[in-house]
């Protein structure tokens, strides 16, 4: 799958409490949720994103509490893609439980981009270029149990794929 | 340790740091804001059942008592869930308790088990020498309906405390200060184990608040080899036979920490980040609007007895507001018998039925624009507590207490 969109860059920690506030938790919605998404580290996002458009990060994107509503408020959004330069653990497992196509990138690609800047992305390869720049980059590509889990089209249908054996 | 209580979960001999794994959970815990999502997720896979109702834990705890309609709807969602699937450690508001602290208090977590929580302060529970680690609520979906849940082996990464603590030290100062020392992501997807003597010596209560902030240093889990403090607290708690697993005399490690305590100040994260970690000295005069004493971090029952210890006789500072929550109802009855309730009030504090609450910015004590609290919980991220523009610094109880009556922060020595 190729994705390609607008970047909106962040900086290194971005912790679940700035991406959905625990003020909103009492929401399950996606879409509500998305109103709110990264409204506290930049008050443009939740009203200008569009669908397909890209996170880049830097280091430990998502670490703090286990809120799934985390990755949810970001796909609510419409964000096809986070690229970042490591994440945290809970966070990397539910955006993948939950459908969400993450890919970690040591190189900084954020010093490389503009906010705004077009990025394409290769899921598969985990390449990404910046056609802007030129700039190439490659991720590191998901481990064979989790591209069944991703195939399946996250951790429910796969976990329903094997309860009907 | 970690990799033997995960070979026994998923069934094999031995696993390697890297590997992944299916591992049959013991306990799988939800609460009022994790497990709805779960319970939505669980109900799209079609099972009849859940794989056993007395191995699934909900504890509405976050905004509870019902702060709003949603948060009501919320709690009304689990309690419906755990009627209709016949869940046994369901805990209503009356009975319950912020959910780290009370799993340990009613035994439901024991050496060797493996436990997963939709929360991510699940670490906590490595205190008693279990695998504990947060998941999301997908996960606790599938781990209900399955009873089981994949893993990566995670790499060791061992503390070691030699020493004896100064006084107005304790856990919370051991890990912040660790935690100030390797950064949020020092430890991240790793497990982390604490030991030396000064661990040897160190009471339940702060081995819990030690193994509950494992998280803030982006750790996968926390663990402590049972020794006899812990099978003293475990006695008389848990009904499940247990094994402690002791480590290898070659186990290894991909890192160790030593760390000498004789000299260790109390601690104080200042925001906008636990790792943002120093010396209380280094705090001095900075002025607070309010001071929270509660949570999984530090609202058990010790805390509270440092924390009164500070504050007897004196009055909270006429221009500071300060909340203790005791964090589940045993402890809350157990500071009542003990007159720690009284002392606080006396000081003119409100003391609160446990919940999370402030802890989150949830309820019962938000900040406004420009607000500063210090609290001793475990989060002081931008807008943890309320307004982003107001701000949170981490300590330990008697620092609390000591500063919630100078106005300011300031070591508990001073005060005393
Ligand atoms: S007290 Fe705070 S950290 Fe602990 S479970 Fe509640 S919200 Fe989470």
């Amino acid at each position: 799958m190729i994705l390609e969109g607008k970047v909106w860059l962040f900086g290194d920690n971005v912790d679940t409490d700035a991406i959905i506030p625990a003020r909103y938790l009492s929401a399950v919605d996606p879409a509500e949720l998305a109103a709110h998404c990264l409204e506290d580290v930049n008050p443009d996002f939740p009203r200008l994103v569009r669908p397909g458009d890209l996170v880049v990060a830097g280091k430990n994107f998502g670490c703090g509490s286990s809120r799934e509503h985390a990755p949810l408020a970001l796909k609510g959004a419409g964000v096809s893609c986070v690229v970042a330069q490591s994440f945290a653990r809970i966070f990397y497992r539910n955006a993948i439980n939950i459908g969400l196509p993450i890919l970690e990138c040591p190189a900084n690609l954020a010093g490389s981009l503009a906010p705004g800047d077009i990025l394409r992305v290769d899921l598969e390869q985990g390449l990404i270029t910046a056609p802007r720049s030129g700039g190439r980059f490659q991720a590191v590509p998901f481990p064979p149990f989790m591209q069944e889990i991703i195939k399946s089209g996250g951790l429910i249908e796969y976990v329903r794929s094997r309860l009907n054996y | 340790m970690i990799e033997k209580i995960l070979a026994r979960g998923a069934g094999q001999k031995s696993v390697r740091p890297g590997e992944l794994i299916s591992v049959k959970v013991d306990l799988a815990l939800g609460n009022d804001i994790t497990a709805p999502v779960a319970i939505r997720e669980f109900e799209r896979l079609g099972v009849e059942r859940v794989f056993d109702p007395e191995k699934i834990v909900l504890v509405p705890d976050h905004f509870t008592p019902n702060r709003d309609i949603a948060a009501a709807e919320q709690a009304l969602a689990l309690r419906r869930f755990a009627e209709r699937y016949g869940i046994k450690h369901y805990f209503e508001v009356g009975r319950m308790g912020v959910e780290h602290a009370l799993l340990p208090e009613q035994g439901l977590v024991w050496p060797g088990a493996v436990v997963i929580g939709a929360d991510s302060h699940t670490c906590t529970y490595g205190a008693v020498g279990a695998f504990a680690t947060g998941v999301g609520s997908t996960d606790l979906a599938a781990a209900m309906a399955l009873g089981e849940a994949w893993f990566k082996v995670p790499e060791t990464i061992r503390f070691e405390y030699r020493g004896v603590l100064p006084p107005f030290t304790g856990g919370k100062d051991l890990i912040l200060y660790m935690i100030g020392r390797i950064g949020v992501e020092g430890a991240r997807y790793r497990a982390m184990e604490f030991g030396g003597d000064t661990i040897g010596r160190l009471s339940m209560d702060g081995r819990l608040t030690m193994c509950n902030m494992a998280i803030e240093a982006g750790g996968k889990c926390g663990y402590m080899e049972p020794d006899e403090v812990t099978f003293d607290y475990l006695q008389g708690r848990v009904k499940h036979p247990y094994a402690a697993e002791f480590s290898d005399s070659d186990a290894a490690y991909e890192r160790i920490f030593s760390f000498e305590v004789a000299s260790l100040q109390p601690q104080v994260a200042f925001p906008p980040s636990p790792d943002n970690v120093r010396p209380v000295g280094e705090a001095k005069g900075i002025r607070i609007d309010q001071v929270v004493i509660g949570s999984c971090t530090n609202g058990r029952l010790e805390d509270l007895r440092a924390a009164a210890a500070v504050i007897k006789g004196r009055k909270v500072h006429p221009k500071v507001r300060l909340l203790v929550i005791p964090a589940t109802q045993q402890i809350y009855r157990q500071a009542m018998a003990e007159g720690l309730l009284d002392i606080f009030i006396e000081a003119e504090a409100a003391v609160s039925t446990p919940t999370c609450g402030p802890c989150l910015g949830g309820h019962m004590g938000i900040l406004a624009r420009g607000e500063k609290a210090l609290s001793t919980t475990n989060r002081n991220f931008v807008g943890r507590m309320g307004h982003p523009e107001s701000e949170v610094f981490l300590c330990n109880p008697a620092v609390a207490a000591a500063s919630a009556v100078a106005g300011e922060i300031i070591h508990p020595g001073e005060v005393a």
